[in-house]
């Protein structure tokens, strides 16, 4: 029971990470294809929360805690990035005088 | 993989939430790709930033405790901080969506689809509109 449970999370995990990753290149294609500027930028925004995802996979995989900080690294840098470019189209400037 | 060391309370919980968790995330991804419109497309993502993480990140808190034989919270940081940053980066791309949607449709047909709200807006967007208006700001 305890085997065919341990088999049935690793096959869960190799799947996760799967659709982890053709969640990213779909957002890529998104990203390439988009016709406004907002939908690139959602496009990342997704790009990089799949990435993070993929990320704490692999630290689930391997068992290993040094992934969680580059995923939280990811997450802040994801949504800083966003935020300044969404400002950006808002307003024409990120940081306003 | 590390090996048959996992007990069952880690593996039974986790399978089911690593599977949810993908196709959450695959189905937000596919629905990014194939939505007609903006407005429209913006709903799925979220789907997988905040459920997906959710279950994927209780699964690394399972395997973590499991692992370490004490509980693990620190996921809990990255959950709280997606949670909290979702909203506010939707509510910016909308607000600078419809900025540009009614900067465009105020070059074509003046004063459609325009509510009383926010004229000062309204101005601020044509006067800079009509600086860059040559200029198709795609």
């Amino acid at each position: 029971m305890t085997a065919f449970f341990d088999h049935a999370f690793e096959y869960a995990a190799w799947f996760a990470s799967l659709c982890f990753v053709v969640a990213m290149l779909l957002a890529i294609a998104r990203l390439f294809a988009g016709p406004a500027a907002q939908d690139r930028i959602l496009a990342l925004d997704t790009f990089y929360i799949s990435g993070m995802l993929t990320l704490l996979m692999l630290g689930i995989r391997s068992a290993s805690t040094v992934y969680f900080d580059m995923a939280l690294l990811i997450a802040l840098f994801g949504f800083a990035s966003t935020i300044a470019l969404a400002k950006f189209l808002l307003r024409g400037e990120v940081i306003e005088p | 993989m590390s090996g048959a060391e996992l007990p069952l309370w880690v593996t039974v919980p986790g399978t089911l939430l690593l599977i949810a968790a993908g196709l959450l995330t695959l189905v937000g991804s596919i629905g990014l790709l194939r939505l007609p419109d903006f407005y429209a497309r913006l709903h799925p993502p979220s789907m997988g930033t905040t459920l997906g993480t959710g279950c994927v990140l209780i699964t690394s808190m399972l395997v973590s405790s499991a692992l370490l034989q004490r509980p693990v919270l620190h996921e809990l940081l990255i959950t709280l901080f997606v949670v909290m940053t979702a909203p506010v980066t939707a509510m910016l791309l909308v607000r600078a969506a419809v900025s540009r949607g009614r900067a465009r449709l105020d070059d074509s047909q003046p004063g459609n689809r325009n509510g009383p709200a926010d004229q000062d807006r309204k101005s601020d967007t044509s006067s800079a509109n009509a600086s860059g208006s040559s200029s198709g700001h795609m």
